[in-house]
């Protein structure tokens, strides 16, 4: 046997072993053997998930948390942020990415800025109820002692509110994932990309999907340990 | 100044594509106009009414059964919780690839999703009854199930009209991706800018938020319209009903 030969039949090998992932890639299938071979294409976008969750929830909490501390000293203003935030939160995000492109066109920046845009109300909401539960007895004995409002804000309203407030936040970030599943049609990637080039070859599916569910899990047990950790006092889980 | 008038534009001509038929970007065809988007909006809302119906249905006696019983409050929120972590996209996207194509099976999807905030507020808006007045019906001699139905039903419809427009929201917003499933709902001209262009994109994206938002005030009004008078009247003394520790399913993000 000449070494051509050797190399054909050696080939051949590699080709029989092959057809069994083959088939069942051919046949849109749930095949182990080719998502062993092909996980690095999800990096990138797992990242780039990543990123437009972090950075959205971010953004989000920023100007949420800010517009619930001037609402907390003038409390008219609760309704209309909660009404103007709440119509945000209803136009459906499929439409909310394309509504936007006029203003910031195709890309990252038109995810971030709709995503955000979810997030407001739930992290809203979430400070507002946190800062109007804690009990005016608290209040009025560090009035008592002395604290002024600013003081008192930063030393027992919010620590009180915190639960409430990270539960928020959680809840903003699970949806995040899932939104962020459409930020492709906004020209931004992330596993929503992946999703829609073959949805109908499981293996990618089920890959590219698994990954948002186990984001957003992942995600939500990390800011579930960030509230036992600073709130000690209060071991109540939060909805 | 330019900018504005390329916004303008941009709108401009995504209203044009929905009110007048023009040539498909491709070129040959005929795309857009009320006629061809009125299809659409029509296989839109039938697959979204007939996924609200049969969650109903579903959800409604399910949760009034064990909001009575006050059993099932792990089920009620578990629900509610699996819910929330699995997003509505990826849901679609797996049923499509396991299930296939179709309206029944988009439908399919539709059900799952518009179950747990329909389940959860029904469970909970039954079980915060006040025990005061479900102890005075029976003492005028009500039997169970008219307790159900004359009490605990009446008195939880505001909370479960709140998740039925949760879901309605939340299904509406996620049948725009039924063409993934060969169903061509309103998502189709945004999900093929091939032919329809940027115009039948953004167009079809107004017509969807509109659908949506119209919906959600619809059955906001709606649920206003079965609040029984009383939980009005005592709303605005304060309220009176026993608040229980369970979270009521609150609105969340649309697809």
């Amino acid at each position: 046997m000449s070494p051509t030969d050797a190399v054909g039949l050696f080939a051949q090998l590699q080709t029989r072993d092959r057809t069994g992932e083959a088939n069942c890639v051919s046949e849109d299938g749930f095949c182990p053997d080719w998502i062993a071979d092909n996980w690095q294409r999800y990096q990138d976008p797992f990242v780039e998930h990543v990123v437009l969750t972090l950075v959205s929830v971010a953004a989000g909490f920023l100007i949420a948390f800010v517009l619930a501390l001037i609402a907390h000293r003038r409390q008219w203003l609760i309704g209309p942020i909660t009404a103007f935030t709440g119509a945000l939160y209803t136009i459906p995000s499929v439409a909310f990415f394309f509504l936007l492109q006029p203003f910031t066109g195709l890309g990252k920046t038109t995810a971030i800025v709709a995503l955000t845009c979810y997030t407001l109300l739930i992290i809203f909401r979430n400070v507002t109820t946190g800062l109007q539960a804690v009990p005016a007895e608290a209040k009025d004995a560090a009035r008592g002692m002395g604290l002024t409002e600013n003081q008192l804000l930063a030393r027992v309203e919010l620590p009180l509110a915190a639960p409430e407030i990270l539960a928020g936040l959680r809840i903003a970030t699970t949806t995040t994932v899932g939104l962020a599943a459409l930020a492709f049609l906004a020209g931004a990637g992330g596993l929503g990309a992946e999703l829609d080039q073959q949805p109908y070859f499981k293996s990618n599916v089920v890959v590219a999907g698994g990954l948002c569910v186990l984001l957003a899990a992942v995600l939500d047990v990390m800011i579930l340990a960030v509230q036992r950790f600073t709130t000690p006092w209060q071991r109540a889980s939060a909805s | 100044m330019s900018t504005t008038i390329a916004l303008l534009g941009d709108f401009g001509d995504a209203v044009q594509f929905i009110f007048q038929e023009r040539e498909s970007v491709g070129g040959g065809v005929q795309v857009g106009g009320p006629e061809e988007l009125w299809g659409f909006a029509k296989t839109h809302l039938l697959v979204s009414l007939a996924a609200m119906l049969i969650a109903s249905a579903i959800s409604v006696p399910i949760g009034l059964y064990l909001g009575h019983k006050g059993k099932g409050e792990f089920l009620a929120i578990s629900v509610s919780n699996v819910g929330r972590a699995v997003p509505a996209v990826v849901l679609v996207f797996f049923l499509v690839a396991y299930l296939g194509n179709g309206f029944l099976n988009i439908t399919v999807v539709l059900v799952a999703l518009a179950i747990p905030p329909i389940l959860t507020n029904t469970y909970v808006g039954t079980a915060q009854v006040d025990r005061d007045i479900v102890d005075a019906a029976r003492g005028m001699g009500m039997k169970s199930s008219q307790i159900v139905r004359q009490v605990r039903l009446p008195l939880a419809m505001p909370t479960i009209f709140a998740g039925i427009r949760t879901s309605a929201v939340s299904v509406l917003a996620t049948a725009t991706i039924g063409p993934y499933a060969d169903v061509k709902t309103l998502g189709w001209p945004i999900l093929t800018p091939q032919t329809y262009g940027f115009s039948g994109q953004l167009g079809a994206a107004l017509l969807v938020a509109l659908i949506t938002l119209l919906a959600d005030a619809g059955i906001g009004y709606l649920q206003h319209v079965v609040t029984p008078k009383g939980i009005k009247l005592a709303g605005e003394q304060g309220p009176t009903r026993r608040r229980l520790a369970l979270p009521t399913r609150r609105r969340e993000a649309a697809t």
